[in-house]
């Protein structure tokens, strides 16, 4: 639309465009936080007692969580979010313990199992990241650095957590368990008693915002079968059996 | 044509039960459908089982499944085709048929109606009761009463009827509304036909404007109906040829998919899906399912897949051994627009839930429909017998499991001898064997009353060299299935923790010793 009417016309038209610039841009920034927030926040839900190991309290959407070879650790991390809704997957595990997923605090309704991907591993791996929200992946130790490039990048853009099972050098946390020591069982040597928990410590490295090292003491698995704070009370260790004379 | 009871009838058939017994059809724990014994008795729909079983001991309770109903309705729905073309299935146990040539050929309503009743007795012994009227709401309520309405008296045929008749179209859920309008003092339909339009579409809503047209005696949907010049339809080609139930179902998924993408590129919802199937021997079968609501795909691909089903079950003696389906199509065959499709809000899918599913069927699509699976946990005694494992896409049974069955009714039955929490995580698929040895390096055995011989020191698992046992906790016994010959299963079960091999600290592990010989059956790691 061309101006004739000169100078202090122009300045309030300018004015009010800037104006309207503005409140777009508070709009279009508050659709954003909405969507975000909708989209389940930028980090899932952990269960309590490991919550201290990861930075954010949480998974961070899009990171990739390496677990050493312990299924009840990974069955705790994905249960609280499991619990609060999300999808989660197991890739290559054909063992795992499901009623000890259902214990640890897994909706059965939402667990999905692909126990032999075989070769397709790479491209069911994809597959899953694309519509659920954590997938955990056994037998990366057979990948490519290349492959596991392309999952960690496919995990970063669909906004999902990718948790391999085993080695994986590129983790952005790495998770391990140590000193597993268990409790419940009698002192006697008679066989009384039973399983009743395990405590251990964990300890996260990594790099980025996880580049110090987090070691956490907790109780995995607790009495119930969910990971649980390591203060339970009445506990006793298993000490060892008394040596054999001679 | 309404065959009363059509659920019953068929599990009947299935189970091969004697008319003379009550027979009730459960599904989600309340009675679905029951037989004219059992109403006798006091049965009635929507009844609790446990209530329904008081009231009639002798009651049998057979599993709610729509496909073993579809597949008995086929030779109903064959039957009815001899004599007038153009069936319309509606839901198994619902016919509908285009009056107007079978009232023509025979002479008369009522000699059509006895021919036809005639006709399904005969050919596939089912009881059945027939209404004409205009329209598929009133019809249905006529076939109900057994009458024959004029064209032309259909407002007058509905308006002494009670309101609740307006829950009877299939499909539709309407008791929130019909409580309304009692409250409101509108006992019949008549009362209801009589409020203007206007009226009832500003205070109620688009649902309500649907049933009242409905009470009128009016075609429930507005003339935005369209026949298109081309029909919305997809088709896929078997090559093999598929002669398996399972393999057509899952081939109906993504055939389903594909049609309600179609539709939806075009903004359309279906009415009436065609199922046309062509076999190697050259055989040529069609059936067309109609659907008061437009269908969803969960719906669509229910029904295909109830169909197939049929068809392959009852061709199975006439198809040799190297026949099958090769060619099935889809087709829309009656659309209306999208706006009309309403996606559940109770039980239906979410956002999440529908992404998740495709995400899924897609990895089936490349590793085959068996790879992908979710487990129903029941009860039983060792880990391994309480996890069923459901492919996907596969209905999930109900499981027993306390935490999942929200019904109190139905405690959880009692496992004596179960594993208690916590359980192993790592459950071997084929147990490893194992060696256990006392202080002295002699094997532990344990003896025929569940007294262990000596105390674990020393386990070998798998051949490798043997480890110290920290401590134990057993034998617990196992007697399962004491009265069946070739399932029982005798044994003890021992847990025992391994001195630490690694960092990662104590192994535990879950044994079994059976008739002197170790297992280790699972893993806490």
């Amino acid at each position: 639309m061309r101006c004739s009417m000169g100078g202090p016309v122009r300045d309030e038209r300018a004015a009010r465009l800037s104006e309207l610039r503005t409140l777009l841009g508070r709009t279009t920034q508050a659709w954003g936080e909405r969507s975000a927030l909708e989209a389940g926040g930028r980090t899932l839900p952990l269960a309590a007692p490991l919550r201290p190991l990861l930075a954010g309290g949480g998974l961070r959407r899009g990171g990739t969580v390496a677990v050493e070879s312990s299924i009840a650790l990974v069955l705790a991390l994905l249960a609280e979010a499991s619990a609060a809704g999300a999808w989660c997957a197991l890739v290559g595990l054909p063992e795992v313990g499901l009623v000890a997923a259902a214990e640890a605090g897994l909706a059965p309704g939402r667990l999905a199992l692909v126990p032999r991907p075989g070769a397709e591993l790479v491209a069911v791996t994809i597959a899953l990241l694309d519509g659920l929200d954590l997938v955990a992946v056994a037998g990366g130790q057979r990948l490519s650095a290349g492959d596991r490039q392309r999952l960690s990048a496919r995990a970063r853009h669909c906004g999902s957590v990718l948790l391999p099972v085993g080695s994986w050098p590129g983790a952005d946390v790495r998770l391990g368990v140590e000193s597993g020591r268990w409790a419940g069982l009698g002192d006697s040597g008679g066989g009384a008693g039973r399983l009743r928990c395990r405590r251990v410590r964990v300890r996260a490295s990594g790099r980025g915002s996880a580049c110090h090292e987090r070691v956490s003491t907790l109780l995995l698995p607790g009495p119930d079968g969910m990971a649980a704070e390591s203060s339970w009370p009445g506990e006793r260790l298993v000490p060892p059996l008394a040596q054999e004379a001679g | 044509m309404w065959c009363p009871d059509w659920p019953v009838v068929a599990a009947a058939a299935a189970e091969g039960l004697p008319a003379d017994r009550p027979i009730a059809v459960v599904a989600a724990n309340r009675v679905q459908a029951c037989s004219s014994l059992a109403r006798q008795h006091g049965v009635r729909r929507g009844l609790r089982r446990r209530e329904a079983q008081a009231r009639c001991p002798e009651l049998a309770v057979l599993a709610a499944d729509p496909r073993r109903d579809a597949r008995e309705f086929e030779a109903v729905a064959l039957a009815v085709e001899e004599l007038a073309p153009g069936v319309e299935v509606v839901r198994s146990g619902l016919v509908v048929v285009p009056a107007a040539g079978l009232v023509g050929y025979f002479g008369g309503a009522r000699a059509a109606a006895e021919r036809l009743i005639e006709q399904v007795a005969e050919r596939a012994g089912a009881k059945c009761q027939i209404g004409i009227a205009d329209g598929l709401f009133a019809a249905i309520l006529a076939a109900r009463r057994g009458l024959v309405v004029e064209p032309g008296a259909t407002a007058r045929f509905l308006a002494p009827l009670p309101i609740d008749e307006l829950a009877r179209e299939p499909g539709v859920d309407l008791t929130e509304l019909i409580s309304l309008l009692r409250r409101l003092g509108l006992l019949n339909l008549g009362a209801f036909a009589a409020l203007p339009a206007v009226d009832v579409a500003s205070r109620f809503g688009a649902d309500a404007l649907t049933a009242h047209r409905l009470a009128r005696g009016l075609d429930p949907r507005l003339p935005a109906r369209r026949c298109l010049a081309d029909e919305p339809a997809v088709t896929v080609e078997f090559d093999p040829p598929v002669t398996r139930v399972d393999a057509a179902a899952f081939a109906s998924r993504a055939l389903a998919d594909r049609l309600h993408g179609l539709l939806a590129g075009r903004g359309l919802a279906c009415t009436r899906l065609g199922i046309q199937v062509r076999t190697l021997g050259g055989m040529e079968l069609t059936r067309v399912w109609r659907c008061a609501n437009p269908l969803t795909s969960a719906g669509t691909m229910d029904r295909v897949r109830w169909q197939l089903d049929a068809w392959l079950t009852r061709e199975r003696a006439s198809f040799a051994a190297s026949d099958g389906i090769s060619l099935l199509t889809l087709s829309g065959e009656e659309v209306v627009e999208a706006g009309a499709l309403q996606l559940g809000l109770w039980g239906g899918v979410g956002e999440a839930d529908e992404r998740a599913g495709r995400s899924l069927a897609r990895v089936q699509a490349l590793l085959g429909p068996d790879a992908v699976c979710t487990a129903v946990l029941g009860g039983g005694r060792n880990p391994r017998e309480r996890v069923l494992l459901v492919p996907w896409g596969d209905e999930r049974p109900a499981s027993g499991h306390a935490l999942v069955n929200a019904d109190a009714d139905e405690p959880e039955p009692p496992w004596p001898g179960c594993l208690p929490a916590p359980s192993p995580t790592t459950v071997l698929s084929a147990p490893a064997p194992a060696e256990v040895l006392d202080v002295a390096r002699l094997p532990v055995r344990v003896g025929e009353r569940y007294v262990i011989s000596g105390a674990p020191t020393w386990a070998a698992i798998d051949g490798r060299p043997a480890v110290r046992v920290r401590g134990w906790a057993g034998p617990w016994p196992v007697d399962q299935r004491w009265w069946d010959a070739e399932a029982a299963w005798r044994g003890s079960r021992l847990q025992i923790v391994l001195d630490p091999q690694d960092t990662t600290g104590e192994m535990a592990l879950l044994m079994v010793c059976q008739e002197g010989h170790w297992t280790v059956v699972g893993r806490y790691d």
